[in-house]
């Protein structure tokens, strides 16, 4: 039996990477990754601890499983708009768009 | 009941908001039409309310007043502003007066203007001051009075500029707009001083009222209130209406704008600058005349000497004046003024709620006055009117020798001039004879200085008379274009108004020695009472005689072909001629005080002040947020990273916030 302890610090790891990631990347695909790494740690969370306080109930593995879908529809809308972006200034960096400063 | 006095106020308006309108895309003809046959309707209507308001009987020997519309327009907690009609001796005379002037105005100027460019924005105008002056007159109370008083100046305005390419017309428009404004300004403060301590706006003090059907009551005001709260603020009141009043009225320091105002068409100067508009003040004191005599008789002695020195001055100035639009002006700032000493000289006599026969005699003198001048002095400018239309000027230099040329012209002009010179048998003479009785009453030396200045109105009246129609023909001038005789509807009014003021006159002048009833007495007097005129034969005997001696002074100079009098009297003032001619510099001093007095001194310093501190102030108030979004501007960079880092910290220190607590 693995300690949640485990868990519980694969997950916070996983979070500081895309924190990490999601403000040091200037890539719009670096930055959705770090995104979906954010997510995955939250993921985690979410059935250790369902586990580890209500070993008989199965909403934390619910909330995994909405926060997946959601993940995925989000990464398509996310990933759209890194497409348009792409064409309209010709890079992927997030750097490229600032028409809306002065 | 008199329901359809409503239609007085409200033909005018439509014909108005027609014309204003569509007016551009009528023929000429058609507009005027509209115009004039409105006017025709309201003039029918008028002398309709007149028989039947004086045709009913009297309740205690007075006339009772109607109101056959009134509603409350803006409620303001104890006041309210009300619109409404009110019929009662004044305001049913002044129907006449001017429903008739206008008429006559109406219809002269289908000749007159023929052919101007905004023929139909003419006529549009003068339904516009139709209708406001009709409102002015009918108004239930101050407030509904003074906004119709400003309306019959924006109308005065619009009619003075009518020449608007030229530049001494809208010149002489702003001048009338500004100066009477502010004259106005006091009239305003007088008004809303009086609603203040008195807690109503209406005339309900004016005598006893019958209500039409659907009305809602007056709500008296509470004089005693105000009474007791002051004696000097009911007097202080009527004082500032009255220095609104002798704006519009043209009583001397305010007087500058009318002689300026002739530089409008001429049938707009017989009817707003001589018969209706200009006696706006008179009857704003007719109308508040009880509260005069019963709370302010004192400070009437500021309204009869006003009125003294400018029938005076007024005199003395068109003795001196070459172009004849001008002499009529200053002729018509007289003869207000006339009327404006007789209403002053109305003193207090009377128990309770009768005067007696003094105080009538004052007030009525002063109506009769209003009333007998409308006429003679619209016929007489609507004469001038002719003779400019003829001579294509206005200088009495390119006239003279005209009565060949243009008989009824003359003979019209002629008996205006003998009613305005006080000629028994012409309406000028019943009206000047009562207010020198009256004022003779008042005090002997008010009495012969108005028998001095009727002297000298009888002199300049006979001095333009024989410049214009006798005297050397000036050939050169009519050398390529031979004056010729008006067209007849510029004829018919002039005579029409010679008729009634022949009427009036030999029937009151008959009527005021044989003292018989039904004259002008019988129906305005100030308690609403019959009043029967009779001369003073002693005093109409005095006053005539000075007539006929300066007319007959005027003959002798000015009549032959070359006037060796007159040049030597020239010569012999020319200082004094000078200062005549140019209105003793009144217009300099004006000038002088606005611009080097009141610009420099007062205006300059506040806009100084405007400019540095209330601006200054705005100016770093802008300043400080402009430099503080400056500052602050870095924070929102666009950068998704930053906002990140800001969110993720931010997180966290709440996180720990909360953990600790």
């Amino acid at each position: 039996m693995i300690p949640v302890e485990c868990y519980f610090a694969l997950s916070a790891i996983l979070f500081f990477i895309g924190v990490y990631g999601f403000t040091t990347r200037r890539n719009l695909i670096a930055m959705l990754i770090s995104v979906e790494l954010i997510l995955n740690a939250v993921d985690i969370n979410f059935a250790a601890i369902n586990r580890l306080l209500y070993p008989n109930g199965n909403e934390g593995m619910f909330m995994t499983l909405f926060v997946i879908g959601v993940a995925a529809a989000e990464s398509a809308v996310a990933i759209s708009i890194i497409i348009n972006v792409y064409r309209k200034f010709k890079s992927d960096s997030v750097d490229a768009i600032k028409n809306m400063k002065r | 009941m008199f329901s359809y006095t409503l239609f007085i106020m409200l033909l005018p308006l439509l014909s108005f908001i027609v014309l204003g309108l569509a007016g551009m895309k009528m023929q000429h003809k058609v507009a005027g039409l509209i115009g004039t046959c409105s006017l025709g309707i309201v003039t029918i209507l008028s002398y309709l309310t007149a028989f039947q308001y004086f045709g009913m009987e009297r309740v205690d020997g007075v006339y009772q007043t109607f109101v056959p519309y009134n509603f409350t327009w803006l409620p303001l907690g104890n006041l309210h502003f009300d619109l409404g009609i009110l019929l009662d001796p004044i305001s049913v005379m002044m129907l006449i007066v001017i429903s008739t002037v206008s008429l006559m105005v109406h219809i002269y100027s289908f000749g007159y203007m023929h052919g101007e460019k905004g023929f139909q924005r003419y006529y549009a105008f003068l339904s516009l001051f139709t209708m406001s002056m009709l409102g002015l007159v009918l108004a239930t109370n101050i407030f509904q009075m003074y906004m119709f008083w400003e309306l019959v100046g924006v109308s005065s305005y619009l009619l003075i500029g009518f020449y608007y390419p030229l530049k001494p017309a809208i010149a002489a428009s702003k001048k009338a707009f500004i100066v009477t404004r502010f004259a106005d300004m006091f009239f305003l403060v007088g008004i809303l001083t009086f609603g203040y301590f008195v807690d109503s706006f209406s005339f309900s003090f004016a005598g006893d009222i019958v209500m039409g059907q659907g009305t809602t009551p007056f709500i008296e005001g509470n004089i005693a209130k105000a009474v007791a709260a002051g004696g000097f603020i009911i007097p202080t009141a009527l004082v500032l209406m009255f220095i609104g009043g002798a704006g519009k009225s043209a009583m001397f320091p305010l007087h500058i704008w009318l002689p300026d105002a002739m530089e409008g068409p001429t049938p707009v100067s017989a009817l707003i600058h001589a018969a209706t508009m200009v006696v706006a003040g008179v009857f704003q004191i007719a109308r508040m005349f009880p509260l005069w005599i019963e709370y302010a008789p004192q400070a009437m002695s500021i309204v009869v000497w006003v009125g003294v020195f400018t029938a005076f001055y007024a005199a003395a100035v068109a003795c001196a004046q070459s172009d004849i639009k001008r002499v009529l002006a200053f002729s018509t700032i007289s003869q207000i003024a006339f009327m404006m000493v007789a209403l002053g000289v109305s003193l207090p006599g009377h128990h309770g709620a009768v005067l007696d026969n003094h105080a009538q005699l004052g007030y009525m003198a002063g109506m009769f006055h209003l009333f007998t001048h409308a006429m003679f002095k619209a016929c007489l400018f609507l004469g001038a009117g002719c003779i400019i239309h003829a001579v294509h000027s206005n200088e009495m230099a390119l006239m003279g020798g005209l009565r060949k040329y243009m008989p009824i012209t003359h003979i019209t002009f002629l008996i205006s001039c003998l009613a305005i010179a006080g000629i028994p048998f012409f309406s000028g003479f019943s009206s000047k004879d009562e207010i020198i009785t009256a004022c003779m009453e008042y005090s002997p030396v008010v009495g012969w200085i108005m028998t001095g200045i009727a002297a000298m109105t009888a002199f300049y009246m006979f001095r333009l008379y024989y410049g214009i129609f006798w005297g050397t023909e000036n050939k050169e001038a009519h050398e390529h274009h031979t004056p010729h005789e008006a067209p007849l509807t510029m004829t018919i009014p002039l005579i029409v108004l010679c008729v009634i003021t022949v009427g009036v006159g030999v029937y009151t002048t008959l009527g005021g020695f044989m003292e018989w009833g039904g004259s002008f007495g019988s129906y305005v007097s100030a308690a609403g009472t019959d009043y029967t005129i009779h001369f003073n034969t002693q005093i109409a005997l005095t006053s005539t005689v000075i007539a006929i001696l300066s007319i007959c002074l005027a003959t002798y100079i000015y009549k032959g072909e070359s006037q060796p009098i007159a040049d030597r009297l020239y010569k012999t003032f020319p200082k004094l001629h000078r200062a005549a001619y140019k209105r003793f510099y009144q217009d300099e001093i004006w000038q002088y005080v606005t611009h080097r007095i009141i610009f420099r001194c007062v205006s300059t310093p506040i806009a100084w002040f405007d400019r540095h501190v209330v601006d200054g102030t705005f100016n770093f108030l802008a300043w400080g947020a402009n430099e503080g979004g400056e500052s602050i501007r870095s924070w929102q960079s666009g950068d998704v990273r930053q906002y990140a880092v800001w969110f993720i910290t931010g997180s966290v220190a709440l996180t720990l916030i909360l953990l600790c607590i």
